[in-house]
């Protein structure tokens, strides 16, 4: 898909428009036990430098080994994103020295990474979509982390992280607005997730991006970029690319020049601030790591791992639509989380599908996101929104109650059909029961009834006063047939 | 005791077999020596203690009949190799005092087959020197004395403690390191037999790293036999050296004393070198000599890039030493010396904690890694070591092994090359082109020159094929007969 100017998407600038140029690179942490290189252990909450083995310490003599498994978790993870696996990559050192970096180089994929081009389909929220290349994928190991605020006059350093697994996914600069390298970081983590690569949590910092940001008149050759780092929830990367292409336009307006840096997001000030300029940029002497033998794969094991790959996003996407006639829009709120689409999947099972899905990815999503819970955390079982919507389909109960129900079945008063009946909610279908109340509406209102023969949405008003008369229970439908009937507009 | 320490680790091993003495005995004889050896400065520390622990262990698995093939033999360990609970400084400043909670996996192979440690042996600081003057404890004096001159001389280096302890009977055997001649060299200079195997064939981990696709562990020893038993319990593949060969290990000793009737043995013709005295190339003919006698075929090989080897070696070993020593920053172990900033403690730790040939190797290395410079250095050096292996491969469609003089020279005096690197380079113009093509390489004695030093020769064998060095080695050894030792003088 070509990327032509949106005029939408420009930016007034005083002397005219411009258009923001995004590529991104997203660092998520392998989904693994164990470490890259180490064999020490990766988890979530453990004291400091409690997962650090002799060679994430660096100790003299220490020898990497490559963990077949995080390995694998980036030949899957280059396959959902439609891309070449090199099955001959090699890993090279990149050297600096931090203290948080024991070895002095950090073990990465300079050269030739185990990944190459692919592609992303991104779907925005309006239903339109584009596509973003994916230049490579790499593996590389995480250093560990400089904690500068428990000592005035120290830092301190826990090792937890060094060496643990990441994939870095380094996009095209196809993307032309915040919201859209917003739309493509969620579209690579759902991927990511449903691949069980990474668990994506941005939270815990499992997945994070540098976003590299630069403006253009429309048509003109792309500008000078600036690389944002440390941009670690959506909303940061939004005030940071709005930030800096306000920013270079700015200078660019003044007749300046964009010089070539690394910038921080500083999310308290929301602002970004110059880090080291290119001048100052480490040179960091990749060369192959010669402890390390060039990475081969077999090709029957990568044909074994694609024929297990799970159902991808996209494809869950087409398949929700033929197989259940959902909405473009609904399939594709479904599928975001792959979570989401396998509760409503569970659902939907035998039920009416559009109903469905209107309870899962509305009120269930509504009362969820309202609790801070994520959907395989959710009270309410498939199963019992299941049951919901039988009762619905069957005109038990009528939408409206639905809610009611649906409300105490979430304040844990039992399944939907045990509600119904210890609350008397059964909607009245019964003819006789409901003639009887608009035979009497009518005799007590005899102008409203004469006013409806000339305006018959008056009608309205009736069926306001009969549902108020059965608190609800009323089948509406069987309300206005005979309402109809007696007040003569058939 | 004096005449248990003149055994070959042969002889001794039968007398421990025998009955004949004890490991205690065999032990505190060779600690005593060691002791009054002191003037040679080939121990940078010395462990009686543990030395008698394991000899009496030894003495108690003998007894059970459960002794290993090494049992009770005292050997010297190269201050390379990390030692469980005994400090391991690759004789460097920068790892004063550490003492590793590991042991390598070459000693750890060692002490499996029952050998006994006596100490750990001095050596050029971090392996990076041919003369064994950049130890940070001052040089190995050679045992070896000029006729009628008292004044000291190298015992080459980088494993020079390991040749003066062998040659000057204080052990049995040593292990040694070699990453362009640095077993070899130190043999040919100190009357010993010294042999590099294969690249991968003894594993790297908990060796403290010099050039990592360069470095490989090997034996020093009196004799060939001696030699090839020391190397069988060495070997063997280590799945935490990922460039260790998964490939069995061949009873090295069994090959020596067999035929070589038959072999052909390759004289290469770009060896014979500007500058080299009369005596080695009197010495390398009578080899070709003795050879032939024991019905090997001579032939005539070229070896065409070997004088681009040197400049390669020395841009690729120390590309990888500069970061291979990125690892020593002062931050977990170590020497550490307190700056005004993170960048000055950096600075000051590693300025106090190196020596002059480290920096050199560091600055040399760092550079040929730099921007800028990399292809026309290090990618460069590396086409230059293609080049050279395929120069070794077309040699070895021809014949079975190389026959080279192992050092242009006799031992020099101390002092001698301390101020010019390039003559102290020059040294290794024989070795290695072994290292760059990760050949298994052999030195032992052959004779000695006009001034009664020790001259060396060096066999060069096919990948793996260690087995033929040792036949050879064995024929030349058995025609040289060289018996001669260097007066006790300390």
């Amino acid at each position: 898909m070509s990327q032509t100017a949106d005029t939408s998407k420009l930016i007034k600038g005083r002397t005219g428009d411009w258009e923001v140029v995004l590529g991104l690179e997203i660092h998520a942490q392998v989904a693994s036990n164990a470490k890259l290189f180490s064999g020490a252990a990766v988890g979530f909450g453990a004291g400091p430098n409690e997962q650090v083995s002799l060679v994430d310490a660096a100790m003299p003599g220490m020898l990497p080994v490559i963990n077949r498994h995080c390995v694998e978790q980036a030949v899957k993870a280059g396959l959902g994103l439609k891309a070449k696996i090199n099955l001959w990559s090699r890993f090279d050192r990149k050297n600096y020295f931090y203290p948080d970096l024991p070895q002095g180089y950090q073990i990465s994929q300079f050269k030739d990474p185990i990944v190459g081009e692919g592609e992303v389909l991104v779907e925005r929220d309006d239903g339109s979509s584009f596509v973003v290349g994916i230049e490579r994928l790499h593996l590389e190991q995480d250093a560990g982390k400089s904690l500068h605020d428990q000592d005035p006059n120290a830092t301190y350093i826990d090792l937890n992280r060094a060496g643990t697994a990441l994939m870095e996914i380094v996009s095209r600069p196809d993307m032309r607005s915040a919201e859209d390298a917003a739309a493509y970081v969620k579209k690579v983590r759902t991927i990511l997730v449903y691949l069980g690569a990474s668990d994506g949590d941005m939270d815990k910092g499992n997945l994070r991006a540098d976003v590299n940001v630069s403006v253009r008149r429309s048509g003109e050759p792309f500008g000078t970029r600036c690389e944002i780092k440390n941009v670690n929830s959506f909303r940061f990367m939004q005030q940071a690319i709005e930030y800096e292409a306000r920013r270079q336009i700015e200078i660019l307006e003044e007749g300046g020049r964009i010089d070539q840096e690394t910038r921080l997001f500083d999310a308290v000030k929301g602002e970004t601030r110059s880090m080291r300029s290119k001048e100052e940029a480490h040179d960091y002497r990749y060369f192959p790591d010669p402890d390390l033998l060039p990475l081969e794969l077999d090709p029957a094991w990568i044909k074994q791992i694609e024929a297990d790959l799970p159902e991808l996003p996209d494809a869950k996407k087409a398949r929700l639509i033929s197989q259940y006639g959902l909405s473009v829009y609904d399939a594709g709120v479904l599928v975001g989380e792959q979570a989401k689409a396998d509760f409503y999947e569970a659902a939907a099972k035998g039920r009416d599908a559009k109903l469905t899905a209107n309870w899962v990815t509305n009120d269930l999503a509504a009362k969820l996101t309202a609790a801070g819970l994520e959907i395989a955390q959710s009270p309410i079982a498939p199963a019992a929104v299941a049951e919901l919507v039988q009762l619905i389909e069957e005109g038990v109960i009528s939408s409206k109650i639905a809610k009611d129900v649906f409300d105490r079945m979430w304040a844990g008063e039992g399944g939907a059909a045990e509600i119904v009946e210890k609350q008397g909610l059964r909607q009245v279908s019964d003819t006789g029961a409901l003639e009887k109340i608009i035979d009497e509406l009518i005799a007590g209102n005899p102008g409203q009834a004469a006013a409806v023969k000339d305006k018959p949405q008056a009608i309205g008003w009736f069926v306001g006063q009969v549902m108020k008369a059965t608190q609800g229970k009323a089948n509406p439908g069987a309300v206005n047939q005979l309402l109809k009937a007696r007040l003569g507009l058939e | 005791m004096a005449e248990l320490t003149s055994l070959t680790l042969k002889a001794a091993l039968d007398g421990l077999n025998s009955k004949a003495f004890s490991s205690a005995e065999l032990t505190q004889a060779h600690i005593e020596a060691v002791e009054a050896a002191r003037a040679l400065n080939a121990f940078v520390a010395e462990t009686p203690e543990r030395a008698l622990e394991m000899a009496r262990a030894s003495d108690a698995r003998r007894a059970r009949g459960e002794a290993g093939p090494l049992d009770g033999a005292p050997l010297g360990i190269k201050d390379l190799f990390c030692t469980e609970g005994v400090a391991s400084t690759a004789a460097s400043k920068i790892l004063d005092g550490f003492k590793p909670t590991y042991e390598s996996t070459v000693t750890a192979n060692l002490w499996r087959d029952g050998a006994v440690m006596l100490g750990k042996l001095n050596m050029d600081e971090f392996a990076m020197g041919s003369s064994n003057e950049s130890s940070a404890y001052g040089p190995v004096v050679n045992p070896w004395r000029r006729q009628g001159s008292n004044s000291h001389l190298t015992p080459g280096g980088s494993s020079g403690g390991s040749a003066a302890a062998v040659a000057a009977e204080l052990c049995l055997g040593a292990t040694a390191t070699d990453t362009g001649g640095s077993i070899r060299q130190p043999a040919a200079f100190t009357g010993t037999v010294g042999i590099k195997p294969t690249y991968g064939r003894c594993s790297r981990w908990g060796i403290v790293a010099f050039a990592s696709s360069l470095d490989q562990a090997g034996p020093m020893a009196r004799t060939v036999e001696d030699a090839a038993i020391l190397l069988k319990s060495m070997a063997g593949h280590d799945p935490k050296d990922s460039t260790s060969l998964a490939v069995e290990t061949p009873d090295f000793p069994s090959f020596v004393g067999k035929s070589v009737k038959g072999l052909r043995v390759g004289v290469p013709k770009e060896y014979r070198v500007d500058g080299m005295p009369a005596e080695i190339e009197a010495l390398w003919r009578k080899g070709v000599e003795w050879l032939k006698d024991a019905g090997c075929e001579i032939v005539e090989v070229s070896l065409p890039n070997t004088r681009y080897a040197l400049p390669a070696y020395y841009i690729i070993a120390p590309a990888e030493a500069s970061s291979n020593l990125a690892r020593y920053d002062g931050m977990r172990y170590g020497l550490r010396v307190d700056g005004r900033s993170l960048t000055d403690t950096y600075e000051k730790t590693r300025a106090e904690g190196f020596g002059t040939e480290v920096k050199r190797r560091i600055l040399i290395g760092t550079y040929v890694l730099s921007a800028g410079y990399y292809d026309a250095y290090y990618l460069k050096a590396l086409k230059v070591r293609r080049r050279i292996s395929e120069d070794f491969e077309a040699a070895f469609g021809k014949v079975d092994a190389l026959l080279t003089p192992t050092a242009p020279s006799a031992a020099f005096t101390l002092g001698e090359n301390a101020d010019d690197p390039v003559a102290m380079y020059l040294n290794d113009i024989f070795t290695v082109t072994v290292n760059l093509a990760g050949l298994p390489g052999m030195s032992l004695p052959a004779g000695l020159d006009a001034a009664g030093l020790p001259l060396g020769l060096q066999l060069i064998g096919r990948p793996l094929d260690e087995g033929t060095l040792f036949s050879l080695g064995g024929a030349i050894e058995k025609a040289a007969d060289f018996r001669a030792k260097p007066q006790k003088w300390w």
